[in-house]
């Protein structure tokens, strides 16, 4: 078996493993850095030594040796009566799948979102410490540090290794498609830094998603999230060129969408819109869904666009819906439309200098003719921004609309 | 997401303070540095030499012309900083006023979000 076969074994294997330790012992906490011990160790011996005809096995029974022996050695150190737990005999994990039982908790309410999605990581998604430093890109005693103090604080939170029920259940299940969220929004565009696609992040969000969505197939925004992350990760390959320069998605070459995610995408879209209850995740899939329909950028659905952003204005009303909305309402009545729009936004706190504000209305204002008004706010949404990517673009749409050099200064130029 | 603390230091500031200021102000940064290690939001952290100590470097017509320092012509100078990657910048900002200089009128703690980054993060 190849490496990258062997490691995509071991993130399969992970929750399942981790969920019945946690069953047979208990302590989430203890449990969780023994999987990882074991995960360490296969990564270490079986590339060379041969996987071994039980990999499920062979991890829970290492995972379980590491537990006992902590246990033990803790247990020494406390000056207590030896040795309570027993060996456990090597043999095969139930099929019982807690990987929806790990997430709620990896999701702990009482978490910062970089401590659930670290846990998540490595809990759920089955990555070292060291590969999620690396994606984070802090040190990896940065990221041992984060994920032992979530352990700690979901400890002292007192949680159960349970489904929670009811009411708190789906509070809880959309903490989870918030932090699954945020990982594929980390791969997609880093928060920090040049490089635009941390694909190893988006296709871990995904891979998460898709397990999600096997175990509540019914649910209507777990499969509108999976079908956004689809028709999103679709576009990737058109959203920078060969330089690493943003693409617009109006300027995007469509032949580079990738068809079998869209195709996904937008099946999974249908199947969640036969669902009653409509949610956000659900509204911005069947907008993604919209876009991919259009074979050119011309032929896009914009009234049907303007309509979901307005559904989903009302069911979540949150100021970057309504930036995304004066977009779409430019494309149907005209950027003065959209402009109007937006200045309902400029009273808002949360989107004061802003930079999706401030290169929205450049955008709209360089669509009015008004250039000079369009160049300033380029320049001050490149200000503003925390990407590069993002201010390199701005930064060039900048230069396209700014005014003419006054005769004074073009004097010595040559023509 | 990541910010640069940036410390900085006014050594006639510095200089007035008590032997007993002085000391409070070393073990305040050990107990932020060791909160921050905890939790998982230190990156790295560096403090440099006096300004005094600074060469300035240029190139004029290919050739380095090197000056002794500081660049700033000011009273405050960069003394060092942490490398912090944290929730948000309300966060930053929160462990910001925990590092004992911004309690110091004269000395300036400013913190800037991190764009790019690069290099070995493992030292």
């Amino acid at each position: 078996m190849t490496a990258p076969a062997i490691e995509d074994l071991l993130r399969e294997l992970t929750p399942q493993v981790l969920g019945a330790l946690v069953r047979r012992h208990g302590q989430f906490e203890g449990c969780e850095d023994a999987v990882q011990e074991a995960v360490l160790a296969a990564t270490v011996q079986w590339p060379d030594g041969g996987v071994p005809d039980n990999p499920r096995g062979w991890l829970m029974t290492v995972a379980s040796r590491r537990l006992i022996d902590q246990m033990r050695s803790d247990q020494a150190r406390r000056e207590r009566e030896s040795a309570t737990a027993t060996e456990v005999a090597p043999e095969d994990v139930p099929d019982t799948d807690d990987t929806l039982i790990l997430l709620f908790l990896c999701c702990h309410p009482t978490l910062t979102a970089a401590s659930q999605t670290a846990l998540t990581l490595r809990a759920v998604g089955g990555l070292t410490t060291a590969e999620i430093a690396r994606a984070f890109l802090v040190p990896e005693a940065t990221m041992a540090a984060r994920i032992s103090r979530a352990k700690q604080r979901i400890k002292a939170a007192g949680s159960s290794f349970s489904l929670p029920d009811g009411a708190e259940r789906e509070e809880r299940l959309q903490v989870v498609l918030h932090v699954l969220y945020l990982i594929f929004n980390e791969g997609y565009t880093a928060s920090s830094g040049s490089e635009l696609h941390r694909a190893d992040l988006a296709h871990e969000a995904i891979r998460l998603a898709r397990m999600v969505h096997a175990q509540l197939p019914e649910d209507g925004e777990v499969t509108g999230l999976l079908a956004l992350m689809l028709l999103t990760h679709a576009r990737r390959e058109a959203r920078t060129t060969a330089a690493g320069d943003l693409v617009p998605l109006d300027e995007q070459d469509r032949a580079k969408w990738d068809r079998g995610l869209i195709d996904e995408g937008i099946e999974l879209v249908k199947a969640s819109l036969a669902v009653p209850a409509l949610g956000p995740y659900q509204l911005q899939a069947a907008i993604a869904a919209t876009h991919a329909d259009a074979v050119t950028a011309r032929e896009t659905n914009w009234p049907q666009v303007h309509a979901l952003y307005l559904i989903l204005e009302r069911i979540a009303p949150n100021p970057v819906v309504t930036l995304n909305r004066a977009i779409a309402l430019a494309e149907t009545e005209g950027p003065v439309a959209g402009l109007a729009l937006l200045s309902t936004l400029d009273s808002d706190e949360r989107m004061a200098g802003h930079h999706r504000l401030l290169s929205v209305r450049a955008h709209l204002l360089e669509k009015t003719g008004d250039a000079p008004g369009a160049y300033e706010h380029y320049r001050r949404a490149a200000k503003a921004t925390a990407s590069i990517a993002e201010q390199r673009y701005l930064e060039s749409r900048a230069s396209r609309v700014r005014p003419r050099a006054t005769s004074h200064e073009g004097a010595g130029q040559r023509t | 997401m990541k910010f640069l603390i940036s410390l900085h230091i006014n050594p006639a500031v510095l200089d007035a303070l008590t032997d007993e200021e002085k000391a409070g102000i070393g073990d305040g940064h050990g107990t932020f540095l060791a909160a921050l290690k905890k939790s998982g939001e230190l990156i790295s952290t560096q403090a440099l030499v006096d300004p005094s100590q600074a060469a300035v470097v240029s190139v004029r017509n290919g050739q380095p012309v090197v000056t002794d320092g500081p660049f700033l012509e000011s009273k405050e100078y960069l003394g060092g900083f942490y490398l912090i990657d944290c929730e948000n910048k309300e966060r930053a900002i929160e462990l910001a006023t925990q590092i004992p200089d911004s309690a110091i009128e004269g000395l300036g703690v400013e913190v800037r979000q991190v764009m790019f980054a690069d290099g070995q993060l493992d030292t």
